[in-house]
């Protein structure tokens, strides 16, 4: 075969987009749904930790890598109690702009305190909560995915009472905790 | 017999390598490299059948953060390094990763060539409006009254507008989309990977180091309020009068991808030696 056919015959097809993993009926597809949110907050915390451990910030990074072994076991959970093998695939968007239970990258600084960390990981609960809580509230939902809205909705405002204790433990920052006398900025 | 084995799907994890990126905490980067991740994911492709390539700059080291094939090439480009790969390697999903400064500064002349070949590739380009990796230069995209220590009178120069740019040499998809928007760049990166031809992907990524004010973006982005287009003229006028804050898909267009068959006598470089035989 000429190369120029070899070439047009290993052309591939264009891939297909692919959302959740076509899991059976509302319910499966909403704890899909709800995998994909405790998944996506494990990423993200993980991916948290690996910048301050870059960054020198070792207190920092250990609380985000808690945040995300947590986060990771919410997900396993769910994964034991559909009895799901195979996780079901991650939807390629979510209709909000950052997935319910996480925060934007921008939100870091590198000099950060455990006392922010536990601010950001309080609003990630908070929304998640909401979230599951619109869903428990929503008429045209079926009863079973309600329900299961309704106990995962509970959880994350144990979630948030459980942060709350945590924030007293940990200092206040001072007022000027981002102040750094030789910063990396030529611009500063 | 054997069941034949059947592939796991894979997720966007397994896209991620073992580096650990040094990019600044709070740069936009990091949201570009999880949205290509979970957009190659979703579309299912595997690391072994995509490359990345690009240049030089922070942005640019993306290809060494996933277990994509990956080409870290020299400054500005990237683009040639992807279309000499995509033409000898049509089987792989090639995607362009890099900067303002290394995509329309020292590599603006082979945008420009890119978007007019056609080749079917993704160039994805993070714009903060900087130099971030050499301390914060203005770029092409930089507004001309931004004032620093390197511009202490800003350049005064107006920007360059790359969709429009994109659009006049013939790129077939143009896009915006906004790191502190993942899921939305996420969806905008699969479709560009999705259609034919050169699909340009400009991301607004800020550079918190160098430009904190462009924290700032997230309140300023607005999503497009119509639909793609196809018609190049409408999609001209809609991006000549864009506020550089609309996101989503602008233009879709339907020239057909540039193939390696079109125009071609030979191919092999067995055949281009046979001239200079003694
Ligand atoms: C030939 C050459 N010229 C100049 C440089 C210095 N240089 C390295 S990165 C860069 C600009 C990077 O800016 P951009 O592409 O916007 O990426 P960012 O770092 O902002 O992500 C320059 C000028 C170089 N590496 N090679
Ligand atoms: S200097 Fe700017 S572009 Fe480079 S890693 Fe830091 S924030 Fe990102």
């Amino acid at each position: 075969m000429s190369p120029t056919k070899a070439a047009r015959a290993t052309t591939p097809k264009k891939p297909r987009a692919n959302g959740t993993r076509a899991a059976a009926g509302p319910y499966a597809q909403f704890m899909a749904r709800a995998y994909a949110m405790e998944t996506d907050a494990a990423e993200r915390y993980a991916d948290f930790a690996d910048q301050m451990d870059v960054h020198n910030n070792p207190e920092v990074a250990e609380l985000f890598r808690k945040l995300s072994s947590i986060e990771a076991l919410h997900a396993k959970r769910i994964l034991e109690e559909m009895g799901w093998k195979q996780p079901p695939r991650a939807p390629l968007a979510w209709d909000e702009a950052e997935p319910p239970e996480t925060t934007a990258h921008t939100e870091l600084h590198y000099l950060m305190q455990p006392y922010h960390a536990l601010q950001l990981a309080l609003r990630n609960e908070q929304r998640a909560e909401q979230f599951f809580a619109r869903i428990a509230r929503a008429r045209k939902a079926p009863p079973e995915v309600r329900r299961a809205a309704t106990e995962l909705a509970e959880e994350e405002r144990e979630h948030v009472r459980l942060i709350r204790e945590w924030m007293k433990r940990v200092p206040k920052p001072e007022k000027d905790w981002d102040r750094d006398p030789d910063p990396p900025g030529l611009s500063d | 017999m054997n069941a034949p084995a059947i592939a796991p799907a894979l997720t966007a994890q397994d896209f991620k390598s073992d580096y650990k990126p040094v990019w600044c905490p709070g740069c936009g980067d990091y949201t570009v490299l999880a949205s290509i991740t979970r957009a190659l994911a979703a579309l299912q492709l595997r690391p072994e059948k995509v490359a990345v390539v690009s240049g030089i700059g922070c942005s640019s080291r993306i290809p060494a953060y996933t277990t994509c094939y990956g080409f870290h090439g020299v400054h500005g480009r990237a683009l040639a390094a992807a279309t000499g790969l995509k033409v000898a390697r049509p089987d792989l999903t090639v995607l362009v990763a890099g900067g303002d400064g290394d995509g329309y500064s020292i590599g603006g002349n082979h945008f420009l060539h890119a978007c007019r070949r056609n080749i079917d590739l993704t160039d994805i380009v993070m714009d903060n409006h900087v130099y971030g990796m050499t301390k914060g230069q203005p770029s092409p995209t930089t507004e001309p009254d931004w004032k620093s220590k390197l511009s202490p009178a800003g350049t005064g120069l107006r920007e360059f507008h790359p969709l429009v740019i994109a659009l006049a040499a013939g790129a077939n998809f143009i896009a915006r989309a906004f790191s502190g928007d993942p899921s939305g760049t996420a969806a905008v990166i699969g479709e560009a990977i999705r259609h034919p031809g050169f699909s340009f992907v400009e991301v607004l990524s800020p550079c918190v180091t160098f430009r904190p004010e462009q924290r700032a973006w997230k309140e300023a982005v607005h999503p497009a309020s119509v639909a793609a287009t196809d018609d190049p003229a409408r999609a001209a006028r809609r991006l000549m009068t864009d506020d550089g804050f609309n996101t989503g898909v602008l233009y879709k267009g339907t020239r057909p991808a540039y193939s390696a068959a079109a125009g071609k006598t030979t191919l092999h470089p067995a055949d281009l030696e046979k001239d200079f035989a003694l």
